[in-house]
């Protein structure tokens, strides 16, 4: 426990003191989020009916940016060599891994979505709801892109295969996510808690996945 | 912490499918150290990531003897490779606690400072590992060694980018590690000065001679 609390406060850190990272995906964010309704027109009732699935796609896009560095940095400087010879097993590392990268990389973009929200008209009573979709979907997404991360370590152009594999998988999330925002009735309880139950299925079995692709990158 | 031999029975190494090291079998008993000699290509790092377990053996195993009876030895290695494992925006002090507590599950500053010490690095303490030289950057790899303590060192071409004054601040820390009842695998084309307590071990390409 002592092990996996070290490398995730090292991860934070070190996030923290880059900073380039967390600058680019709320760079990203925002700007996605505001040059579309420039593609969409002056229509202030479509933006606002749009806006849950405008947001929810925008934040995946940007939270995949960084993602090729997750272990990337640790492989190139030889840290993971280290790592994997530690007291924590692989499955640890990559949980650990995940997430540091939800708490530097979701974290901040949830913060900033009602700003976002703000720029595609979007109606405040649904900020809590989609901020809800956000908090508890996001958490499974930076697992996948962790097993993702792993899976493409070590390729050579690596960080542009990343986004074709993984993009696919966050369908379900995205789903669920935009779908707990229709409207209709009970649509919001029973879609998150599908999009828990996806998360929750992510944070279990991600790290093992993520844990075989590691030791495979070590050979 | 206790490992009273490490032996390769029968081990072949592989990397990418080709065998590299064939059926080589040797015995290094606690406080021993086996050097690994050979050109180019012999398999030294083969042999040395093989045993700590990153490569799966073609045949043959490693067999760990601790105090809890015989093993893979996980969880007794240090490896030192071609790279030194540090952080660039971490100082150098923060970069060796952060291995202490990983490896040892506490952060033990005297620890740490004695094994910045040891290298030379104790003035740096402050400074961020970004900024040290090629040799001050190895010395900080190195200085994990010491920050946490495991049995068995494997050491592939440590004295790489390491001045004469730092070579021998590295044999010293050998020699202490096997005085403490450790053991150390070291790949080098230098002449570390362990004494006795040294084998030399010849791999050639394609074949391996105990000497």
């Amino acid at each position: 426990m002592n092990a996996f609390l070290a490398l995730l406060t090292r991860d934070l850190t070190l996030a923290l003191r880059q900073g380039s990272a967390i600058g680019t995906a709320l760079g990203f964010y925002l700007i996605a989020v505001s040059i579309i309704p420039l593609g969409l027109g002056p229509d202030l009732a479509l933006l606002s009916r749009i806006a849950p699935g405008i947001l929810w796609i925008s934040f995946l896009l940007s939270a995949v940016l960084s993602v090729d560095a997750l272990f990337q940095e640790d492989r190139d400087d030889g840290s993971l060599d280290a790592l994997a010879i530690g007291p924590l097993p692989a499955e640890l590392i990559a949980t650990s891994k995940s997430l540091a990268h939800w708490l530097t990389t979701c974290v901040p973009l949830i913060v900033v979505t009602p700003l976002a929200g703000l720029l595609l008209n979007m109606e405040l009573d649904a900020v809590p709801k989609l901020l809800a979709t956000l908090a508890v979907g996001t958490l499974g997404i930076s697992f996948v892109a962790g097993a993702g991360a792993a899976l493409t370590l070590g390729l050579r152009r690596g960080a542009l295969l990343l986004p074709l594999l993984i993009l696919p998988l966050f369908a379900p999330f995205l789903i669920f996510g935009v779908g707990a925002l229709s409207g209709a009735a009970g649509a919001f309880s029973q879609s998150i808690l599908l999009l828990g139950a996806l998360s929750l299925f992510s944070v279990a079995a991600m790290p093992f996945a993520a844990a075989l692709a590691l030791r495979l990158s070590l050979e | 912490m206790a490992v009273s031999s490490l032996a390769a029975e029968g081990l072949a190494c592989q990397r990418g499918g080709r065998i590299v090291v064939p059926a080589l079998s040797f015995k290094v008993e606690a406080g021993s150290a086996l050097i690994l000699r050979g050109p180019n290509g012999a398999g030294k790092t083969t042999l040395l990531r093989t045993i700590a377990g990153y490569l799966p053996a073609e045949s043959g195993r490693v067999a760990v003897t601790d105090d809890k009876g015989q093993g893979t030895g996980e969880g007794h290695f240090h490896y030192i490779g071609h790279t030194n494992g540090i952080k660039p925006r971490l100082t150098v002090i923060e970069n060796v606690s952060f291995w202490q507590s990983f490896y040892s599950g506490a952060e033990d500053v005297e620890a740490a400072e004695n094994a910045l010490e040891a290298f030379d690095l104790l003035d740096l303490a402050e400074y961020r590992a970004g900024h040290l030289s090629q040799g001050q950057a190895r010395r900080l790899g190195l200085a994990r060694l010491l920050a946490a303590k495991r049995a068995v060192w494997l050491l592939d071409e440590p004295s790489v980018s390491l001045d004469t004054a730092s070579t021998r601040r590295l044999e010293t820390a050998i020699r202490d590690h096997l005085a403490q009842g450790g053991i150390a695998l070291v790949s080098t084309h230098l002449d570390l000065a362990l004494g006795d307590a040294a084998t030399v071990l010849e791999l050639k390409p394609g074949r391996a001679f105990a000497a």
